[in-house]
């Protein structure tokens, strides 16, 4: 059982590695990001109060390309149910939680590489941790993070033909979760309404927890923020292991 | 030559003391398949329908039928992939409904669309294959180096699949799907779209398994010429039903044909099945535009 999800996780590792174009791409909207948004809207954040915006700011960016590169993932298996190697894997006489348990934990490794990598650019560009040693609790909710996106991604493959379904999730899924999430912007002081948004969606707590770790600013406070990611990836890991085992080719 | 034979009494040694031990049930014994009163309906429309056959340990069986014809939903029913309508299948004396694992390690296929992950090497898609089947590491080694020799791709096992022209994906899609010795071999379509050089690579290589390591074959092709010159037995479907099964021989002489072709012909009629316009083509477009 251990080599089977071993060797699953190794290969989402192995395509990670080799597609430098798909590495150096997911990086450069990070990048753009903590450029053009950091330094443009700095000064106007200064001016309201909020102090250092590229320090409120990287924290959510990290949590940004971590949600992409785990929902991109999970979203992968559609590709293998597509382009056949799916039917590899569900013929050999492995369990297809196995086989799920597999993919996700190579799809969370990958999203937690690569916010790591978008950490290591944040400091590139001007962003200071404030307190070093709470950098492993970071790290942490880093993998949480991707854990719950890649789980969540596994899920919504399993129910979905193909990659028109794909463009629908991005639009209306996740770019919404990214943008409610208080990555962009403070939780205090919004509209309810927004902030009901921000308090139902599953990265404001993931953000909240970096945020606290990386800057010490938290909102929701760390309890609450394991709490609730560790619930939410504990329901996205049982729900898209069971939509998984129902996948048929 | 010679390594080909050396790879095959290999084979045949290594299928002795193979860890991964059949259990055979008795009253199975001769039959590798035994299909009986088989239907799968998707919705409204019966894509196999009612259909019963049998293949022998040992034979080399060809499933043949015009484009539509129900031939991989079958092979998908057989191969634990698809849950039946109705109907009783047997594998390997096994179950595929009930027994799935059982049945699963008892076969090895190779799939009518690619299904090799073409971002990793030869070697590493070996590896994985021999990982899930639980294939015994020692043995494990070996084996990919005797299979890859026997297809002939020992020295481009270090390449990543993605650049293999399509004859060299299949061979290694048959290479890889001998690895954990199985008993029978599913292969749908084996030798579409490769050029008659590589075609007849693979009939030989396929033969020599049949012949010395007594491998039963099931397959597809849409080639008369190869399933006349190659299998013990054939089944005609047609509309999800089988219309005709025997000999070659025999379906030559109950149509009055000269060729299985021309037999085919004759029992399916001449009308031109359309394949739906594969959502396959689109995707492979997307994918491009899309890991660029
Ligand atoms: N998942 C599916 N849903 C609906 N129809 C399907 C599905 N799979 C196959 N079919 C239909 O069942 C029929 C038989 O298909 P198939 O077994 O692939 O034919 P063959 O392999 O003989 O060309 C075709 O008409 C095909 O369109
Ligand atoms: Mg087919």
């Amino acid at each position: 059982m251990i080599r089977t999800v071993y060797i699953l996780w190794l290969r989402q590792l192995k395509r990670y590695v080799r597609s430098r174009s798909r590495i150096i791409g997911s990086l450069g909207q990070p990048l753009l990001f903590l450029v053009a948004l950091g330094y443009g809207f700095g000064p106007i954040f200064q001016k309201a109060g909020q102090g250092n915006y590229l320090e409120f700011l990287a924290p959510g960016v990290i949590a940004m390309s971590i949600l992409f590169t785990a929902i991109f993932s999970g979203i992968e298996i559609i590709w293998d149910k597509q382009f056949g190697f799916l039917k590899e894997t569900l013929v050999a006489p492995v369990s297809r939680l196995n086989i799920m348990i597999g993919r996700t934990l190579g799809g969370a490794t990958v999203a937690t590489i690569q916010g790591i990598i978008v950490f290591f650019i944040s400091l590139a560009a001007g962003f200071r941790p404030t307190n070093i040693t709470l950098l492993p609790i970071a790290f942490l909710i880093m993998a949480l993070t991707a854990l719950l996106f890649t789980a969540m991604g596994t899920a919504l493959a399993s129910l979905l033909e193909d990659m028109q379904g794909f463009q629908m999730v991005m639009n209306f899924l996740v770019m919404p979760i990214f943008f409610l999430s208080g990555a962009l912007f403070p939780l205090e002081g919004l509209p309810r309404s927004i902030f009901i948004a921000a308090s139902l969606n599953p990265l404001s707590y993931g953000v909240d927890g970096l945020r606290g770790a990386l800057v010490g600013q938290v909102h929701f406070g760390f309890i609450t923020d394991f709490a609730v990611l560790s619930v939410i990836t504990a329901l996205f890991l049982v729900v898209g292991s069971y939509l998984f085992s129902k996948i048929e080719i | 030559m010679s390594i080909l034979s050396y790879a095959l009494i290999s084979y045949i040694n290594l299928s002795n003391n193979d860890e991964i031990d059949m259990l055979q049930n008795d009253n199975t014994e001769n039959y590798s398949i035994e299909v009986r009163n088989l239907t799968k309906k998707f919705g409204d429309f019966t894509a196999v329908d009612n259909i019963s056959f049998s293949v022998k340990r040992g034979e080399t069986f060809a499933f043949l039928g015009p484009n539509g014809a129900g031939k991989t939903t079958t092979i998908k029913m057989l191969t634990t992939l698809l849950h039946p309508t109705t109907g009783t299948m047997l594998v390997n004396g096994y179950d595929p409904i009930k027994n799935q694992d059982a049945v699963r390690r008892s076969f090895g296929i190779v799939f009518q669309d690619q299904s090799l992950d073409e971002e990793l090497t030869a070697y590493e898609n070996m590896e994985f294959h021999g990982v899930l089947y639980k294939v015994p590491d020692k043995i494990l080694r070996k084996k990919i180096e005797e299979l890859l020799n026997f297809v002939e791709l020992w020295d481009r096992k270090n390449d990543l699949v993605k650049h293999f022209s399509g004859g060299m994906k299949r061979r290694l899609e048959i290479a890889r799907g001998l690895l954990h010795t199985p008993e029978l071999l599913f292969m749908d379509e084996p030798t579409i779209g490769l050029d008659p050089q590589t075609r007849n690579h693979i009939w030989k290589y396929l033969k020599d398994l049949n012949g010395t390591a007594g491998i039963t074959v099931f397959f597809t092709t849409h080639y008369m010429d190869e399933a006349e010159r190659v299998a013990d037995r054939v089944a005609i479907i047609d509309h999800g039903r089988i219309v005709a099964e025997g000999r070659p021989e025999e379906l030559k002489n109950k149509t009055g044909a000269k060729t299985l072709e021309e037999a085919f012909l004759s029992l399916t009629g001449k009308q031109i099945r359309e394949e739906e316009a594969g959502s396959i083509d689109q995707m492979r477009m997307n994918r491009k535009m899309w890991s660029k």
